[in-house]
């Protein structure tokens, strides 16, 4: 599993430095809600990002720009970010999307019982939430690209490796892979593309079963 | 900083300005904003750093990765329509009275990291630094400096180990 490691590594380093698509930054915000390893792995590259910053030459800012900056503290207030406790299944930066939890999600039957919720995501990237009962194979993606999966409620098993909640797995177009939702409950994920959506709302749902997710 | 958050200290925040908007400027020039907007991005960090002064753990990251984070973020929101994304507070929080002794053990931390950084070698050091400007992505960086992508991607992946080596 060294290449999805280092694969792994990539996207916290493209989340740390800033330059992920928005709907990767959305799977990895939510991961690194649940995943405190990851977390860490972040900080340390956000570290490498400060060391970065303060060994940079200075460019003179213009010449009243600190007394601008007064006068907008003085005016502006700010929206706090208000801090939520309780039992979700979706992380806070997911929920800030959805608008709620997993109960406020708009489903969409796509065939064979899974469902699917695209997320308003902007630029050529998607984002989507899917739900497969147990027991059943994850349709097979368009694997044109990046590819990121984050599990928030159940479990899905690729080959050896399985996924639980806050497990993010990646795959491209050289990945081969064949995730199934482990039998028992819903798996639902959260799965960011950067190929752009296409279909989904033009195909007539008898025909969706076969159309690509 | 502790001042800022404090007695909303404006002197303490003046030295503070004067530091790390121009830094924060040159900073997002190099990543391929013009100046106007990496003159706006510096202002809307410095007032985000005023306003969220208290949040700010100087036991878990340095003023400048602080600083980082929050110039990284403003950068993004003002190129998309969407706010950026932003994990969870952490349940750990910032604690009301951080230890001395934990804050010591940070700066030195990042000192050591400053080091770490100015010992890689000379093309590791640049693109680590290309990495973080970002507006390249790894597969530009392949253009531009000729290495293959396994090259680019391998050395990103050395200096990080490099560092990660030198601070255990």
């Amino acid at each position: 599993m060294a290449s999805t490691q280092a694969m792994n590594d990539e996207m916290m380093l493209s989340y740390a430095s800033g330059t992920l698509p928005a709907a990767f930054d959305l799977v990895v915000a939510s991961h690194l809600s649940l995943n405190v390893e990851s977390r860490i792995q972040v900080e340390a590259m956000e570290a490498v990002g400060g060391a970065i910053l303060e060994k940079e030459t200075p460019i003179k800012m213009s010449e009243n720009a600190l007394s601008i900056c007064m006068s907008r503290i003085e005016t502006e207030t700010p929206k706090p970010r208000k801090a939520q406790s309780g039992n979700y299944v979706f992380p806070q930066p997911l929920r800030e999307v959805v608008g709620g939890d997993l109960d406020s999600v708009q489903w969409r039957p796509i065939g064979g019982g899974v469902k699917q919720a695209i997320l308003p995501c902007e630029g050529d990237s998607s984002v989507r939430l899917l739900s497969i009962p147990g027991g059943t194979a994850i349709p097979e993606h368009s694997h044109e690209g990046m590819e990121l999966t984050l599990v928030l409620r159940g479990a899905f098993v690729d080959g050896q490796t399985r996924y639980g909640r806050g497990d993010m797995e990646y795959a491209d177009d050289h990945t081969e892979h064949q995730p199934i939702a482990e039998d028992g409950e819903t798996c639902i994920c959260l799965t960011a593309t950067d190929a752009p959506l296409k279909f989904n709302d033009l195909i007539p749902r008898i025909l969706q079963p076969f159309a690509q997710i | 900083m502790l001042a800022i958050c404090d007695y909303q200290d404006r002197e303490a925040f003046s030295e503070l300005f004067e530091h790390f908007a121009p830094r924060i400027k040159a900073f997002l020039i190099k990543s391929g904003s013009d100046p106007v907007m990496a003159e706006e991005c510096a202002q809307e960090a410095m007032i985000t750093l005023w306003h969220k002064a208290a949040l700010f753990d100087p036991t878990r990251a340095s003023l400048s990765t602080w600083i980082f984070t929050i110039a990284r973020n403003k950068k993004i929101d003002m190129l998309r329509k969407q706010n950026r994304p932003e994990p969870e507070e952490l349940p750990w929080g910032p604690e009301p009275e951080p230890e001395a002794g934990d804050v010591i053990e940070m700066q030195q931390e990042s000192e050591k990291l400053l080091h770490a950084i100015a010992a890689l070698p000379q093309k590791q050091q640049e693109i680590l630094k290309k990495a973080y400007y970002g507006d390249l992505t790894h597969q530009q960086l392949a253009v531009e400096t000729g290495l293959p992508l396994g090259t680019i991607k391998s050395r990103i992946r050395l200096a990080l180990e490099k560092l990660r080596h030198e601070l255990e």
